[in-house]
């Protein structure tokens, strides 16, 4: 667990039902987590597993059925600019260019044009791309457009970077690349990030604490602390070993699961 | 297990050597050559059939063109019609884009709020629904008794042809949006109300703008109905009276006129909207 004193998001018991039809479907069971300031946290799990409903609480747009959600002790009401979210599908406004869909948090915050025009041209440098900056969405290739998604959440000034399969529609090299890009800019910002994944490739490369979950009901199996010194090395023996052992938990409910 | 990188692969840019300049001239023509091409043989055959007698009640496209001129700029028959195109062609088109921008005035707000409002989509649906099927043509009696002869019914009867595609396009422009844009939205710190002028309208643009378009061409095909009341002056007007006195070349010229002119206004409307609507990568038409 992390030494310092509030949590900056806080899972406590929380347990997510949803209802369809007459179907009731435990997405989330007796969840705890606690995230401090600064780390990088991966959920991964196979699908069912909860782990993006539990992302989708940690952004306000889900409530919990029981249990809490806190952001620095304090209650998660809904969604807000604190918890950015980058979706798997990107998401981004396909009326606005590059600069506006950056620029839309802090117009929204009812910031000024120089000082939106500021941020923009500040985050549009960050995430290099300085040439598309009056391109539309359709006009970029899937990378790109998961560079614009990130540069609008941490235009917003967003402390939790809230990232669901953020890569998985990416071809593997474009995937490699935001990777790196993604370890520079937390190194360098202090963000505090949770990402989603179903790849334990990526969740090794990337986090320092990798949280297994498992489905059927959806609930936490591991939470798992890496001392993998970085930059790290898909390829090294080291790895291969966490690899192993996590692999081992991720499949670990199939032999609870009579099928 | 090594790699072997075998040599690099031959470049390839063997650019397409040849008459380039004749290729994009070809190119160039090509929609309009083909566009041409229906038309022509269909004049043809129009040509064929007057002259070998196979009707006597249709004129020669000669005929047609000779009123055509008479009905422009005059000088051949010198009678009512002479020299009158322009009179009639701005009489329709004021109540063709009148009546349109009226449609657009109710239909666009009732729209938004079917798409936005659950209350109003179960007041209105319904009864707007089964409105909708009943043609202009069926209202053309009690448009004359409520609105009376002439312009003012034309005016209600174009409105009520363009009303519908506006009306219903912009409730599925309204009720399409991507949910996650929403949800992008909120996350972003643009949420309540403030989410209907940033996130709501400007996705339904597309969508608005086909129903305006699709609206425009409607109030052209329903000009002739709304002439019937009784009017003057008007392209429908002229059809009709071409249909009494029996001067069928006077009708076609005046099909011939509705058609350029609805055509010429979509372009205008097409080009409009792929300026305004660079971002949308389907709406480039």
């Amino acid at each position: 667990m992390a030494e310092s004193a509030t949590p900056i998001v806080e899972i406590k018991s929380v347990s997510k039902i949803f209802q369809l039809q007459d179907q009731t479907i435990h997405a989330l069971s007796d969840a705890h987590l606690a995230i401090s300031k600064g780390e990088f946290v991966c959920l991964i799990g196979a699908s069912g597993c909860g782990k993006s409903t539990l992302l989708r609480i940690i952004a306000g747009f889900e409530q919990p059925s029981a249990g809490e959600a806190l952001m620095w002790g304090r209650p998660i009401a809904g969604p807000d600019p604190t918890r950015g979210m980058v979706f798997q599908d990107y998401a981004l406004f396909p009326w606005l260019n590059v600069r506006a869909n950056i620029g839309f948090g802090p117009a929204a915050r009812g910031l000024g044009g120089a000082e939106v025009k500021g941020i923009v041209d500040k985050f549009i440098d960050l995430v290099g791309l300085g040439k598309f900056a009056n391109a539309y969405p359709h006009q970029l290739s899937g990378g790109m457009k998961q560079r614009v998604a990130i540069a609008r959440v941490l235009a917003n000034d967003a402390e939790v970077v809230l990232m669901d399969e953020p890569f998985g529609a990416l071809d593997a090299m474009t995937r490699e690349r935001l990777q790196d890009e993604l370890l520079e800019i937390w190194q360098r910002t202090k963000l505090t990030v949770v990402f989603v994944t179903h790849s334990v490739e990526e969740a090794i490369f990337l986090a320092n604490r990798v949280v297994v979950m498992t489905p059927g009901p959806g609930r936490i199996e591991s939470d798992n602390a890496l001392d993998l010194p970085r930059p790290r090395d898909v390829a090294s023996p080291e790895f291969n070993a966490i690899r192993r052992v996590l692999s081992a938990k991720l499949h670990s409910h199939h032999g609870k699961k009579a099928a | 297990m090594a790699i072997v990188e075998t040599g690099s692969v031959p470049a390839t840019a063997e650019d397409v050597a040849g008459p380039k300049s004749t290729r994009s001239t070809w190119t160039r023509l090509k929609p309009t050559v083909l566009a041409l091409i229906v038309p022509l043989l269909l004049l043809a055959f129009w040509q064929v059939a007057t002259t070998q007698h196979w009707t006597r009640l249709i004129p020669t496209p000669y005929a047609v063109a000779e009123c055509m001129v008479d009905f422009a700029v005059g000088g051949i028959f010198d009678d009512a019609y002479s020299a009158t195109l322009l009179t009639h062609l701005l009489a329709s088109m004021s109540r063709v884009y009148g009546g349109f921008a009226l449609a657009a005035l109710f239909a666009l707000p009732i729209g938004l709020m079917i798409g936005r409002m659950p209350w109003a989509r179960m007041l209105l649906d319904p009864f707007l629904q089964v409105m909708r099927p009943i043609p202009v043509t069926a209202w053309l009696p009690l448009s004359m008794i409520l609105f009376g002869l002439g312009a003012k019914s034309a005016f209600a009867l174009v409105c009520l042809g363009a009303f519908y595609p506006i009306l219903l396009n912009t409730v599925f422009g309204v009720r399409a949006v991507d949910p996650k844009l929403f949800e992008a939205a909120s996350m972003l710190g643009c949420s309540g109300n403030a989410q209907f002028y940033k996130v709501v309208l400007p996705a339904a643009v597309p969508s608005i703008f086909t129903g305006l378009r699709l609206g425009l061409g409607l109030a052209w095909f329903v000009i002739v109905v709304g002439e019937m009341t009784g009017v003057p002056e008007g392209l429908g007007a002229v059809i009709m009276d071409g249909r009494t006195l029996s001067r069928t070349e006077l009708v076609i010229c005046g099909m011939i006129v509705i058609g350029l002119a609805g055509y010429l206004s979509d372009r205008v409307v097409v080009a409009t909207g792929n300026r305004l609507l660079r971002w949308s990568p389907n709406h480039h038409g």
